[in-house]
């Protein structure tokens, strides 16, 4: 039976100490490790009047009571294995429960043969060192995460490695799983994904609550780097058990020409918070940020993203839905920031909020910083409920009242979940939203 | 003088140090507060202006507040640390004037007067050569015929003393003293501004003007203004003018508080140029009952930088407000404005329209709030701001912030920033403009249904200005 360590948890400094990896072959690694925790220790918790965390509950964030878990027991694995398998024939499977690797990946023989690396971040930590120097946690979080990343940091130990060579592409997702299970589990998944020029990759993330019941804290983290003409898609579904505080803190780097189309569903977790910044490192490169999330009951999904524009003749494009039900709040902060040399830029943005209930609450904060004038910017937000028009349409025919807002919210929806483009993807993003109407 | 020149004094315009030659204080004087700010520099303004005791404990309150506040450094600009707070003179009390001969006017003053159109007779007020013009009897004019219609104009001082019954229970309720660091400044050292009651029904057909008033006391740049529109009355309000007024007062804070009552509609318009040494940091909001309007149309052109969010609380069934918003930032500048409407009943209804140019190295920057709390239904907003930028260096930036709950509320913001098209340009070009013509009139058309909300005299001026403002920009 998987188990909590005895001990303040995440915040307990030796066991922080206590799970450094042991050889000092990476002395490098446990040394960005025992970095974060002294940067988390200097950091102060956010409160409400930091404009970075306006509109959030600042002030029931908590980090104790949370701790690693214990290794999962094989049957447990086993049953949480054979719920994985969301994509008939992954070009890569690869599942953790509660931060442990239960299922390493293989890959195909003419994938490993064309040098394409999908491992688990133990697994790369001993072979690609040098790749991991260059490319881990190169970032800071510049959204209000600090400390939280600090903390990702020093208990960084489990995650994956997808690096695509110059010139490979491949048809088939890879899929990454990533499960809690024991009451007060702390996880922190990574994530690195790096295709070279021309690579063309794409990648499906699970993050999912075994069952509704446990309260976890997840710190996750996704960076991309999409080198010259290089192809990503992502999809990331959050499912975290309803009791789950979770932070994702993203960065999305597109370098020149690069395309990267990243959608990011949120349907589980008590409280969620993304983050994720663009940056359009490259002239030319093209990045699309989609976000979507059904939020019910209390929770609270708080959605931070920035656009940075470097380079020049880029484009980004950002779209966020939400639909909200019961006391939910969802807030959108969103701010595209063009710098003078960034001329000739093409920037958008857009939130879109559907109030499904009149305890709802949707908040929104786009911004705009343009430092260059031969840019073409703009932003739009909108809020409001289901046009009554087309809800009459629905009853007239008899559909009950619920029926006919979920069909209309799943309408509103769909226009983002149309932007995967693989079928089993966008298949299993719809169960997992359909599934949170019918919970309510 | 040769166009080259005309544009060399525009953008040398901007760069005069105005600490030089303009303007001299005479010493002496009976009443001066001195410089700096402390309790006694307050009870002094209270004890000029012979003010019952509750208005200085008012003050001396609002004081300690404006202590005890921190600089709002954290989201607005760090500008801001250069205010010298004792370096300032708070209170230039009746006759104590700056005074310079129409000499020492430096040219490209002048020159703009001329550009404007400004009347002989006005130019020399307005380049502070002499005190007052005509003010006095345009003033008492208007006077004359407002009372008629039982309609108060007047002072802060003559209205918390003469007709406290009206204005105290409004005074200080719309914007508390606590409500930011300079709106209690303001509560603390205000003097002047208008206080203005127009009873039940009454439609004031013509604006009334605070030039004329101001001008005929002396202007204080800590102006307090309180209208109350009684039942189902109309009036019009409009401050500022569209020449350039230099100033040797670097800090200008001002506190604006309008109650419609049921029914009642108030249009509250600005045209702020101040020369590009001051700090305008204004505060504006109004209070609107059922059925009522409160539309403020509001034109930044001048100033170092202004801060200034008009906004509207919309207190009663079906009340509406509006904000109109132009904002022009040159070389040096920048205008920080935006809108705030916070729905407080059923049936409420909002419109935020901001245009901002920015021009050379300025920067403008949209800040905005839409507030729907959740007991309310049928509440719309609707905010559009467009963000023009002319050169390389311009800047410009936009943070609305919204939020919303309650049933069948609806709010859609848009916002968009782009340059005057090539192909535009070109266009005009082909047809005989130089290419500074053709932007003007580029820009001209980007804010042309903005400038026609404004009364006639203000949108010809206006535009006049803007061109003078877009000379040197390009080419």
């Amino acid at each position: 039976m998987s188990t909590l360590a005895p001990t303040a948890g995440v915040l307990d400094a030796g066991l922080q100490h206590a799970d450094l990896a042991p050889t000092s072959a990476q002395a490098w690694f446990n040394d960005l490790r025992r970095q974060g925790w002294a940067t988390f220790q200097t950091l102060p918790m956010p409160t409400r009047d930091n404009e970075k965390w306006r509109f959030s509950d600042a002030r029931t964030l908590s980090l104790t009571g949370f701790a690693p878990a214990t290794v999962p027991t094989e049957e447990q694995a086993a049953a949480l294995i054979d719920r994985s398998h969301f994509v008939a024939r992954p070009a890569g499977l690869i599942i953790h429960v509660d931060g442990h690797c239960v299922l390493r990946p293989s890959l195909a023989p003419e994938l490993a043969a064309q040098g394409v690396k999908f491992e688990s971040l133990e697994d790369a930590l001993r072979h690609h060192p040098a790749l991991l120097k260059e490319y881990l946690l190169k970032h800071a979080a510049g959204l209000g995460s600090a400390k939280f990343l600090a903390l990702h940091q020093a208990w960084l130990r489990s995650g994956y490695l997808l690096h695509v060579p110059k010139g490979v592409e491949i048809r088939q997702p890879f899929v990454s799983v990533n499960w809690t299970l024991t009451p007060g589990a702390a996880v922190f998944p990574h994530a690195l994904i790096i295709a070279e020029e021309r690579a063309v990759v794409s990648i499906q993330d699970y993050h999912l609550g075994a069952t509704d019941a446990e309260h976890a804290l997840a710190i996750s983290v996704c960076d991309i780097h999409a080198g010259h003409s290089a192809k990503v898609d992502r999809l990331a579904l959050q499912g975290w058990g309803q009791r789950t505080q979770s932070f994702q803190i993203d960065n999305t780097c597109g370098g020149r020409n690069a395309l990267i189309t990243s959608v990011n569903a949120a349907v589980g977790s008590r409280r969620a918070r993304l983050e994720n910044t663009v940056r359009l490192e490259g002239e030319g490169a093209d990045v699309r940020l989609y976000g979507i999330s059904v939020a019910t009951g209390e929770q609270e999904f708080d959605q931070r993203t920035l656009q940075i524009h470097t380079a020049g003749h880029a484009k980004s494009d950002l779209l966020f839905k939400n639909a909200l039900l019961g006391k939910a709040r969802t807030i959108f902060s969103g701010l595209i920031k063009v710098a003078p040399e960034a001329q000739h830029t093409d920037a958008y943005q857009t939130n879109r909020n559907l109030l499904l209930s009149p305890e709802a609450e949707a908040d929104s904060l786009p911004g705009l910083e343009i430092e260059a004038n031969d840019v073409k910017c703009s932003h739009g937000a909108t809020t409001g409920q289901v046009d009554e028009n087309e809800l009459f349409y629905l009853r007239a025919r008899g559909i009950p009242l619920d029926v006919a807002q979920e069909l209309l919210a799943q309408g509103f929806l769909e226009e983002v979940i149309a932007k995967v483009t693989d079928e089993e993807g966008a298949e299993a993003l719809r169960g997992m939203l359909s599934a949170k109407f019918h919970q309510r | 003088m040769s166009d080259l020149d005309d544009n060399l004094a525009q953008r040398e315009a901007i760069e005069v140090d105005r600490s030089k030659g303009d303007f001299k204080y005479e010493e002496n004087y009976a009443f001066d507060a001195g410089i700096g700010l402390s309790p006694s520099v307050v009870d002094y303004i209270s004890q000029v202006k012979g003010e019952e005791p509750w208005i200085r404990e008012f003050r001396q309150k609002a004081l300690k507040i404006f202590d005890g506040l921190p600089m709002p450094t954290h989201w607005a600009t760090e500008d801001l640390d250069n205010i010298k707070f004792d370096k300032i003179r708070y209170y230039l009390s009746q006759g104590q004037k700056a005074v310079r001969t129409w000499e020492e006017v430096p040219d490209d003053m002048k020159k703009t007067f001329e550009r404007l159109g400004i009347p002989e007779s006005e130019r020399k007020f307005l380049a502070g050569v002499e005190a007052q013009f005509d003010s006095e009897a345009v003033y008492s004019r208007m006077k004359d015929e407002l009372s008629q219609l039982g309609v108060i104009f007047c002072g802060p001082t003559d209205g918390l003393r003469d007709h406290p019954e009206i204005f105290r229970k409004w005074f200080g309720k719309v914007i508390p003293s606590g409500d930011n660091k300079f709106a209690a400044l303001n509560s603390a050292v205000f003097s002047g501004g208008s206080f203005i009651y127009i009873p039940k029904g009454v439609k004031v057909a013509q604006p009334l003007q605070a030039y004329f008033r101001i001008n005929a006391e002396n202007f204080g740049q800590f102006e307090r203004t309180l209208i109350i529109a009684d039942e189902g009355s109309e009036v019009t309000y409009m401050e500022g003018c569209t020449a350039p007024k230099f100033e040797t007062a670097t800090l200008h804070s001002a506190v604006v508080e309008l109650v419609a009552l049921k029914g009642a509609k108030i249009q509250y318009v600005t045209v702020q140029n101040w020369s590009a040494n001051v700090f305008n940091l204004v505060t504006k909001r109004g209070v609107a009952e059922e059925g009522a309007e409160i539309r403020w149309i509001d034109c930044n052109i001048g100033s170092r930088l202004t801060m200034k969010y008009p906004g509207v609380v919309l207190r009663g069934k079906g009340a509406r407000g509006e904000v109109l918003s132009i904002a022009l930032a040159n070389d040096g500048q920048h205008q920080d404005t935006g809108a705030k409407m916070i729905h407080a009943a059923d049936d409420t209804t909002s419109n935020i329209i901001a245009k901002s140019i920015s021009v050379g190295a300025g920067r403008s920057t949209y800040r905005g709030l839409v507030h729907i709390p959740k007991t309310l239904k049928n509440c719309r907003n609707n905010t559009e701001c467009d963000a023009l930028l002319i050169n390389e260096h311009s800047r410009t930036d936009t943070y609305p912030a919204i939020s919303v709950r309650g049933q069948k509320n609806s709010v859609q913001h848009e916002a968009s920033v782009s340059k005057v098209s090539a192909e535009q340009i070109f266009y005009m070009m082909q047809r005989g403009l130089s290419e500074g013509e053709a932007m003007s009139l580029a820009v001209n058309g980007f804010v042309n249904d903005l400038v026609k909300e404004f009364p006639m005299e203000y949108s010809v001026e206006l535009k006049r200005l803007i061109e003078l403002q877009m000379e040197g920009s390009v080419g």
